[in-house]
């Protein structure tokens, strides 16, 4: 088995690679057999990187502590509303402005590691890519095009589950980034990070998709977001159908999700180094 | 003659896989892939890479063993490439695909459009005419395949050709889904803006088969030699003064000219992705010419003259 140490496979790539894989769970190190010439101008420029590498830390570690505070206040938010109302009812209607800001804040950073990762990793896993951009999509489509576009949803008990589930994927998440940075890491807060995905992530799916499905007969009522023919640019678009497109697609590219974070859990808590095989 | 032993171990594992005895100095690495395929019938030639260095390139097929960096017993590395298919098989399969698939909208065959419609004709002239120029095309493309383009390599990966058919196929079914539609809307501009966007698809598509045929040209029958290739006395040809991929550069003109002419915005998407993996293999062209040889005309982009 080839054993690379951690350091060996971070090396390869454009800092901050260690911080990014440190981020960005989705961005492994293990396709570290890069091209021979970007060793030779890695080495001429390492303490360059270095200094680069110090300002980006301090930049993440104050993003994440500002992320994990935010999706708190949502939480606090969330339970203080229940505890007042005694019911979910509005409570969507409460916290969306918080919410849509925070989940579109973080495609910033998706979209940093996006381009991370395809730069670094051009060609050789497209897999990783795809996954990165399905998450990125998928949370900020359900947010923006279903949840705030479709007012008659929003007191569904399955948009309360995947907000539910979110936010506490999102601070466990994001404390773990923080910790990891400051290297105080707390075993707790690694061994949350890496396992409650198993039971948050097909939840997540479920608020998801009962969501969506409780659209569609809206959506088909009020023909909002489509196109219909004849039109001068000789194109259609229905939503109705985009939306079962949508969640037919959940199917292959959930598994390819939930398998990626339980190796990278295997790796983690494990110790395990796994290599990939090459495609 | 000092003959050579060869012994060929798994990249990965590092396992021996063969070992070949008494094998002549003058030996290709085709010839010992041969060898290697009578031990392990699984691995056929094609599926073979053999390297030097487990993490290496691969190397080619006519590489002698003598002029290798070897000693007398050579070891190489070998990877599965796994299935593999022919470029033929793959051009001619993507290629048709789409033929056949415009037809069937053109024909208004039953099951696309409303049940009235089925077997109709379009009124709009602009219709048989983009059917004509989608159709000669594509018959261009599969008789440039079987005559005219000289591989360099046999095969790729079996999964290419489904991944390549998905996206011909599927961009095919979805623009002559809206152009044969009944509620089809012809262009804006009417008459001119179809005569302008079938004066630039011809010229593009005559274009494109130039360059084709000057790169042939450049190639003899049954080689893989890589030449610069220079204008010819064909105008067609000339702007290789400017570009190094002009057989990219006239196939995007040519969708530029057929989405011109259809008005239609599948058409323009699938012009903008095509011309985004061009741009790409364009790119990559370039730089593989410019590594190769030292003279390469300073003055040459990939793929638009002076812009990318």
């Amino acid at each position: 088995m080839n054993r690379l140490t951690h350091s060996q496979k971070t090396r390869v790539c454009f800092p901050p690679l260690t911080l990014m894989q440190m981020t960005n769970p989705l961005c492994t190190g293990t396709m570290a057999s890069g091209e021979e010439d970007r060793t030779v101008e890695e080495k001429e420029t390492n303490n360059k990187k270095r200094t680069k590498g110090a300002i980006a830390t301090a930049w993440l570690t104050f993003y994440n502590i500002a992320m994990t505070a935010g999706w708190l206040v949502l939480a606090v938010a969330m339970v203080r509303y229940y505890l007042q109302k005694g019911t979910h009812k509005g409570l969507y209607k409460n916290i969306a402005r918080t919410l849509t800001f925070f989940q579109t804040f973080a495609l910033l950073e998706k979209y940093r590691d996006f381009r991370c990762c395809f730069w670094c990793f051009k060609g050789i896993v497209r897999t990783s890519v795809i996954v990165i951009g399905v998450q990125v999509c998928s949370r900020i489509f359900m947010v923006w095009f279903i949840t705030n576009s479709i007012r008659q949803i929003q007191n569904e008990e399955s948009v309360i589950l995947f907000v539910v589930v979110w936010t506490i994927t999102e601070i466990t998440r994001h404390s773990f980034y923080t910790f990891n940075l400051l290297n105080h890491l707390p075993y707790f807060i690694k061994w949350a990070r890496y396992n409650m995905f198993i039971v948050m992530y097909p939840l997540g799916l479920i608020g998801e998709l009962l969501t969506i499905h409780a659209a569609l007969p809206y959506v088909r009522r009020s023909g909002m977001y489509s196109l219909r023919l004849p039109n001068k640019y000789n194109v259609s678009f229905d939503y109705y159908y985009f939306l079962i497109i949508v969640m037919l697609s959940y199917i292959p590219l959930f598994p390819q999700l939930y398998f990626h974070m339980l190796r990278q859990r295997r790796r983690v808590l494990h110790g395990e180094i796994v290599v990939e095989k090459d495609e | 003659m000092k003959h050579y032993e060869v012994e060929i171990l798994d990249a990965k594992t590092k396992d021996k896989l063969c070992f070949l005895d008494k094998v002549e100095p003058n030996a290709t690495i085709g010839e010992i892939k041969s060898m290697f395929h009578k031990s392990h019938p699984q691995w056929y030639p094609a599926r073979q890479s053999i390297r030097l260095d487990p993490k290496g390139k691969s190397l080619k097929d006519e590489d002698v063993l003598q002029h290798l960096p070897v000693g007398t017993t050579a070891t190489f590395y070998f990877r599965d490439l796994g299935a593999q298919i022919s470029w033929v098989t793959v051009f001619l399969t993507e290629y048709a695909g789409p033929l056949l698939i415009y037809l069937m909208f053109y024909f208004r065959v039953p099951f696309i459009y409303a049940p009235k419609y089925d077997f109709t004709t379009s009124k709009h002239w602009v219709v048989h005419l983009a059917c004509m120029c989608h159709s000669f095309h594509y018959v261009k493309r599969l008789l440039e395949t079987l005559f005219v383009h000289r591989f360099s390599h046999g095969t790729m990966p079996l999964r290419n050709i489904f991944k390549n058919c998905t996206y011909y196929w599927g961009f095919a079914a979805w623009m002559a889904y809206y152009i044969n539609h009944p509620l089809y809307t012809p262009p804006i501009y009417g008459e001119q803006q179809i005569r302008l966007a079938l004066i630039v698809f011809l010229f593009c598509q005559i274009g494109n088969f130039s360059i084709h045929i000057a790169l042939r040209n450049l190639r003899p029958p049954g080689s893989k030699t890589r030449k610069i290739p220079y204008p010819t006395k064909n105008p067609f040809t000339w702007i290789f003064l400017l570009v190094s991929c002009p057989n990219y550069t006239y196939e995007l003109g040519s969708w530029l000219g057929f989405t011109l002419m259809t008005q239609c915005l599948p058409v323009a998407a699938f012009t903008l992705v095509g011309f985004i993996q061009m741009t790409v293999w364009a790119k990559g062209k370039h730089r593989s010419y410019l590594k190769e040889f030292r003279d390469y005309p300073t003055l040459r982009s990939p793929i638009l003259p002076f812009i990318l």
